[in-house]
């Protein structure tokens, strides 16, 4: 019998939201083990659960996934989330490493020199409206259908409104010239699964404040 | 009648380099465009072949494939590298996604000032001895077989060759603690069609120096 399938991270968003994201949009409820200290850490290091002392880690199948896109990819390919054939996959897998190139910019925003944050800043606005949202509109543009790949929900329609989320968060202007993207977040936020996890209560994390930034520093020993 | 695949790149390793040696260790013939000026550069983008504005860029199959990751694994799959289910499928992207870290600092490393670019290089030499070797040799030793997953020869393992002999560059006494590594390192690189792609002639391409720097540099701007 499967036991649910159980997130090791700190209580933040990071690497692990999209994980999040994609278990609540199929439906699928997980447990979560905070690491609150370095020593809890530590701990995980020491009994081997961590295959390159990292974490994202989730439990799930008998396993002690690590890697983000290793835990991801497993999740979309059990809950058909991952398009028909190898063709829709290779588009999905594509769409998917952009929206992750550009969120991981998002991520990494709180721990960059505060001398250069503005430039940062700068840059990923630059991105998001000069060469991510472009794309993904033209593509949406392109088929005319509801959904990213093949006509039907899959991960990266999950993984791209997660992304509007943040975008908006930053600066909803962004988003203005992008009527389909617009429409896309609407679509997926209605989703019975989708609502639920974004009403407040669920499993969602909210951006990193000051005491978590504190936090994570201290349990990463970062100086 | 199914065309080779194309790669379009710069004429060196980078991000296209484990794309060569998936392709080669499946003994799949393959063409490659080099990009050495801006305007062919430009050119690309006009012609709207690059989603991200990025490259690598893999044509085949009818498709403008981008994004490393999204064109190993379709090759994986379609070569049958990638495990026989699903959770054979996780392991292989838990362990390519570490090696990939990995040769990820040493690729990124040229880039940099001469003083920073020494430390990371450091960096992924002790990171190598410390954190990826030290899991792989774990692996393999537990469960004693010749590849790391499924007793098959899999993209996790053309892909841990791939980073050992990179970092073997870097320092190559590296494998010394590791004597399962060792084995495998030989043992692989046995395998016919990549004992083919290590020797001079083969679409391998040598490590990465200046004028190559200068070039992606000139031709990306920045």
């Amino acid at each position: 019998m499967a036991g649910k399938p159980k997130l090791h991270y700190f209580n933040g968003r990071g690497l692990m939201e999209s994980t999040r994201w994609l278990l609540a949009a199929a439906g699928v409820e997980f447990e979560e083990q905070f690491i609150k200290t370095p020593e809890d850490l530590d701990k995980l290091r020491n009994d081997g659960s961590l295959m390159f002392q990292q974490v994202p880690m989730v439990e799930i199948d008998g396993m002690k996934l690590v890697q983000s896109r290793a835990i991801l990819n497993y999740i979309a390919s059990k809950y058909n989330l991952y398009g028909r054939d190898l063709k829709e996959r290779a588009l999905i897998d594509m769409y998917a490493e952009g929206i992750a190139d550009l969120g991981e910019m998002i991520i990494r925003l709180p721990l960059c020199p505060p001398d250069q944050k503005d430039a940062n800043i700068t840059r990923i606005k630059e991105k998001t409206a000069n060469r991510y949202l472009p794309a993904f509109e033209k593509v949406l543009k392109s088929h005319g259908q509801d959904y990213l790949v093949g006509n039907r929900l899959s991960r990266v329609d999950i993984h791209l409104v997660e992304l509007l989320y943040y975008v908006e968060e930053h600066d909803p202007s962004l988003l203005a010239n992008f009527p389909l993207l617009k429409a896309l977040k609407t679509r997926i936020s209605n989703l019975p699964t989708m609502k639920k996890f974004l009403q407040p209560g669920s499993a969602r994390k909210p951006p990193l404040d000051e005491k978590g930034l504190e936090q994570v520093k201290k349990i990463f020993r970062v100086p | 009648m199914t065309a080779k695949p194309k790669l379009y790149y710069f004429h060196g390793r980078g991000r296209m380099e484990s794309i060569r040696w998936l392709l080669a260790a499946a003994g799949v013939e393959f063409e490659e465009e080099y990009v050495e000026t801006r305007e062919q550069y430009e050119k690309l983008l006009k012609d709207g072949r690059l989603l991200f504005e990025q490259v690598p860029l893999v044509e085949i199959d009818g498709m403008r494939l981008t994004q490393t990751r999204a064109i190993l694994g379709y090759l994986a799959a379609k070569y049958n590298l990638y495990g026989k289910d699903l959770k054979e499928t996780a392991r292989i992207n838990m362990y390519t996604d570490g090696t990939q870290d990995l040769m990820t600092i040493i690729i990124m490393a040229v880039f940099k000032s001469p003083q920073e670019k020494e430390e990371s290089l450091a960096f992924a030499v002790s990171r190598a001895k410390t954190r990826y070797f030290p899991a792989f040799e774990k692996i393999l030793k537990q469960h004693g077989e010749d590849f790391l997953v499924g007793n098959k020869f899999s993209l996790a393992d053309i892909q841990l060759l791939e980073a050992i002999l990179m970092v073997e560059e870097l320092d190559a006494s590296i494998l010394s603690d590791f004597p399962l590594l060792k084995a495998f390192k030989t043992r692989i690189s046995n395998i016919p069609t990549i004992k083919k792609f290590l020797q001079p002639g083969s679409p391998r391409k040598p490590p990465p120096d200046s004028h190559y720097v200068e070039l992606v540099k000139h031709v990306l701007r920045f």
